[in-house]
């Protein structure tokens, strides 16, 4: 495991009373993109804060390369952050900005000009030298904050929802900008968001969290198509969440219906969620699927029509490119590869389970 | 250790700053006339003190000036806010700027300058003089304290109030009005507070007869002061103190809950 | 409508010329004529008698050494103030403010109390077998005077500039590699400049025109230029001279007033 550039174990923390993080365990790889995604409150941030050094654990260490950097301050770690709400130096050009990090390490001039039209190339602000941050704008004072800190060539880049003060168009231009910038850069990129389109779309690992507890580590196709749990499921993408028995192995029970699926090993009629995805959900004439039911609400979305369609007592959501008008009869049917089964929580605690690698 | 340091400079610093309010306290007990030494303990100028017309006179045209002054210059100040606002930038700036003058301007020229305008019209000092240079002085910090909550307020409400049917009155008492309280209230409070507190601008701008405590404590610095005095400012900074420390009870407004 | 809502200003317009506007003319007016009503540079050219000019140079050295210590206290203060947690802080500002409800000419005469001979502070340091001192009616009587009463107005502008700093900022600067002392030197104290120069006016400005803290600590020894004005207007009854020395006295003021707004463009330091 060489590959494991940071390694967080067993990180506890708590606010005022308040837990925070509970027996946190992460590490990442080098070179990977990971994503800390979940509601606010849940901890990513304060993780986030804590591998900058920013907070200090209650208990738990921090590992880079192997070494405990637990309590070695930021000033001495080898990554550098983009913060939320950009954090430049007002009181200084977008040059001395960007310069800060390498006047403090005694860099010659020559270098540190280098490294300073450098940086504005690679965030396609060539020219802003002399600007000073309140005459950018927010979309751009970003791209300065990203450059402040890539100009120390840190190994690992931590960005704090750097995206989030801007609009839905800039936004997506930047996670295109932020994926080719991690390419040409080669590094380590964290990045802590609550959007989990944003997630989805950039990175190479996703880490859902809720409530100060991992709940899925994987990539962002196993997140979307295999959530682990009721929490993944709903946080991530649109899903109907529904109540079954599973029979036995390759068999589910729910809405009185019996379906074939994939999945094993859950054991013989016991209680478990069943996940299953609008778009996964093929509807047919009535009485050739597995379940009947009527459609209630139709809406036109641009790719789809969305509908609800009532159905063994259960209001079905459904994204479908053909349209079934509102009183069609209908009849449901899912291919069991698309029928997810997840562990019921076994009580409200374990609501934030920890799900073990 | 970098605790301790804290904890030890301030405690430095709050003696600097209170030793003379404790010497006050404790002279207020003395029962030798002269500041010079201790003559043993007593309270009988608390009972005198209420038999000094003189002293008490004075704190009542210091309290009346203070009261007077306070809430005359609330509303001119509250008003010129809300008309202020609404200005184009050539009359706020000058508005703004006029507001300044009092402010930055050192308190023995405005004394003076308010002397030589009542001098020059023939006005006779007194009360009434006096009053106007504080409501001069006052209305400044009221508007200090209104302009900021009345830039932070949103004109959305106002005219959500008036698309609901509200009158612009009506709309203004019902919806901006609240809003600007806080501010109007803190405004109010500085202008008591600078009010009680200052002689130099009332030095220049009093009459023979009428005084303020703090004249008639610069009166008697040469002759020495009645123990009376100190008696006196010890009951108002303990009734201050109290005051601050209910209010301070009081239950604290919840923190907002930040991003964890 | 819009019309209506300007005339609420009226009152504040009114009383601004009347009482803000005009008694600073009038200064200026009696400041240029003599006692005839004939105009003369007199007054202002005073200033430069060796009595007037000798007043001016203490009021402005004293000034200046005051501003220095006040600021040199407040600086660590404020930031000790600005780091504490939010109930806490809350308190201890009113602390400081507190002072301020007993009457300032009462706490000014309550240091002479402390500081004569056979005062309290001698009696302590003999008690500690320490050696006395005996600064009443000295300079340095003054000095301590200036500070004790404009200290506050030094820590607060201070302490809201810290206080309002972005903590991410601070933390901005640790994440590129800057140490404590560099990030004070770099960000936290240019970003505080503002409140610096709003307090450094706040407590110059009173410390240089006081006649009261002088009347006070200083005996009838040390005169200032406060006291010289004050007493051609209260005593001597020359309104012309006063007047003048007070126009030379607001050349230093507004000197004072351009340095804090260049150094400080957005009045972000402001007090309110």
């Amino acid at each position: 495991m060489s590959n494991k550039l940071i390694n967080l174990s067993g990180i506890n923390k708590s606010f005022d009373g308040t837990m925070v993080l509970d027996d946190l365990n992460l590490y990442i790889r080098e070179n990977e993109f990971l994503t800390l995604l979940g509601p606010s409150g849940c901890g990513k941030t304060t993780t986030l804060r804590i591998i900058g050094g920013f907070e200090t654990p209650d208990s738990g260490q921090v590992f880079f390369n192997g070494e405990d950097i637990t309590n070695v301050p930021p000033n001495k770690r080898q990554l550098n952050t983009v913060f939320q709400k950009y954090a430049l130096f007002t009181h200084m050009n977008i040059a001395e900005n960007i310069a800060f990090g390498l006047k403090i390490k005694n860099k010659s001039k020559s270098y540190i000009d280098d490294k300073i039209k450098y940086a504005l190339k690679l965030v396609n602000l060539d020219g802003y030298e002399k600007r000073m941050p309140h005459q950018l704008s927010g979309g751009q004072q970003q791209r300065i904050a990203i450059a402040r800190a890539i100009v120390n060539e840190p190994k690992v880049l931590l960005l704090d929802e750097p995206l989030g003060a801007l609009d839905l168009k800039l936004r997506q231009d930047m996670q295109y900008e932020l994926i080719r910038l991690k390419n040409e850069l080669g590094i380590t990129f964290i990045y802590v968001t609550h959007d989990q389109e944003e997630a989805l779309t950039m990175s190479d690992t996703i880490v859902v969290m809720n409530q100060g507890y991992i709940q899925q580590i994987g990539t962002p196709e196993m997140i979307y198509n295999e959530p682990e749990n009721a929490f993944v499921a709903d946080f991530i993408g649109e899903s109907n969440i529904i109540d079954a028995t599973m029979i036995k192995d390759e068999l589910v029970s729910f809405l009185g219906c019996k379906w074939a699926c994939v999945d094993k090993g859950f054991g013989n009629n016991k209680p478990v969620d069943v996940v299953i995805r609008p778009e996964d959900i093929v509807l047919k004439e009535s009485g050739q699927g597995t379940l009947d039911g009527e459609v209630t609400h139709v809406i036109f979305k641009g790719v789809h029509y969305e509908m609800e369609v009532m159905a063994g007592g259960y209001e079905w959501l459904v994204h479908s490119t053909s349209m079934f008008p509102v009183g069609t009869k209908v009849s449901i049917s899912v291919d069991p590869f698309n029928i997810q089964i997840m562990n019921k929580p076994e009580s409200e605690d374990e609501e934030a389970t920890r799900i073990e690698e | 250790m970098k605790k301790f340091f804290s904890r030890f400079y301030i405690t430095i610093i709050f003696i600097f700053l209170y030793a003379p309010i404790a010497t006050l306290i404790v002279l207020s007990f003395n029962k030798s006339k002269t500041r010079a030494k201790w003559g043993g303990f007593t309270t009988k100028w608390y009972v005198e003190l209420f038999e000094n017309e003189v002293i008490l006179e004075a704190l009542q045209n210091t309290l009346l000036l203070a009261l007077l002054s306070a809430l005359i210059a609330t509303v001119i100040g509250t008003a010129a806010c809300i008309a202020i606002n609404h200005m184009h930038r050539a009359w706020r700036t000058f508005f703004m700027g006029v507001t300044n003058i009092p402010m930055l301007n050192a308190d023995i020229v405005t004394g003076i300058s308010l002397m030589l305008l009542y001098l020059s019209f023939g006005m006779s000092f007194g009360f009434t003089t006096i009053l106007l240079a504080h409501i001069t002085f006052n209305i400044p910090y009221v508007i200090l304290s209104v302009m900021p909550k009345m830039k932070q307020l949103n004109k959305h409400t106002y005219e959500a109030a008036m698309d609901l049917g509200a009158g612009p009155v009506y709309a203004f008492f019902r919806v901006v009005f609240p809003d600007l309280l806080p501010g109007i209230f803190t405004g109010f409070l500085m202008a008591f507070t600078m009010s009680l507190d200052d002689f130099i601008i009332t030095h220049f701008t009093k009459g023979p007869g009428v005084d303020t405590l703090s004249t008639k404590i610069y009166t008697e610095l040469k002759k020495g002061i009645k123990p009376e005095m100190y008696a006196l400012s010890t009951i108002i900074f303990v009734a201050v103190l109290v005051l601050l420390i209910i209010i301070n009870k009081a239950p604290a407004k919840k923190e907002t809950g930040r991003e964890l | 409508m819009k019309n209506k809502r300007n005339l609420l200003a009226g009152p504040y317009l009114v009383w601004s010329v009347a009482f803000i506007i005009i008694p600073l003319i009038m200064v200026f007016y009696y400041g240029f004529i003599d006692r005839d009503g004939a105009f003369t540079l007199e007054n202002i050219m005073a200033i430069a008698s060796p009595e007037h000019s000798k007043a001016l140079w203490i009021s402005i050295r004293l000034s200046l050494i005051s501003t220095v210590i006040c600021f040199l206290l407040a600086y660590p203060l404020a930031m000790i103030l600005a780091n504490m947690s939010v109930n806490q802080n809350q308190f201890i500002v009113l602390v400081f403010i507190l002072p301020m409800w007993m009457n300032f000419l009462l706490r000014t005469l309550a240091w002479q109390t402390l500081l004569e001979k056979n005062g309290v502070i001698n009696s302590v340091l003999k008690f500690l077998s320490l050696p006395t001192i005996n600064i009443i009616n000295t300079e340095a009587a003054i000095i301590l005077g200036m500070v004790y009463n404009f200290l506050p107005f030094m820590v607060l502008p201070i302490y809201n500039s810290l206080a309002r700093m972005d903590h991410d900022v601070i933390n901005a600067a640790r994440d590129l590699g800057a140490n404590n002392v560099q990030t004070f030197l770099r960000i936290i104290f240019p970003l505080s400049i503002p409140g610096v120069v709003s307090g450094v006016t706040m407590v110059f400005v009173p410390a240089l025109t006081t006649f009261v803290i002088s009347a006070i600590l200083g005996g009838s020894k040390i005169l200032l230029i406060g006291n010289v004005i004050e007493q051609e207007f209260t005593q001597a009854s020359n309104w012309n001279l006063g007047s003048g020395l007070s126009i030379v006295l607001m050349i230093f003021i507004i000197i004072s007033m351009v340095i804090s707004s260049i150094l400080d463009k957005d009045g972000e330091g402001n007090m309110l």
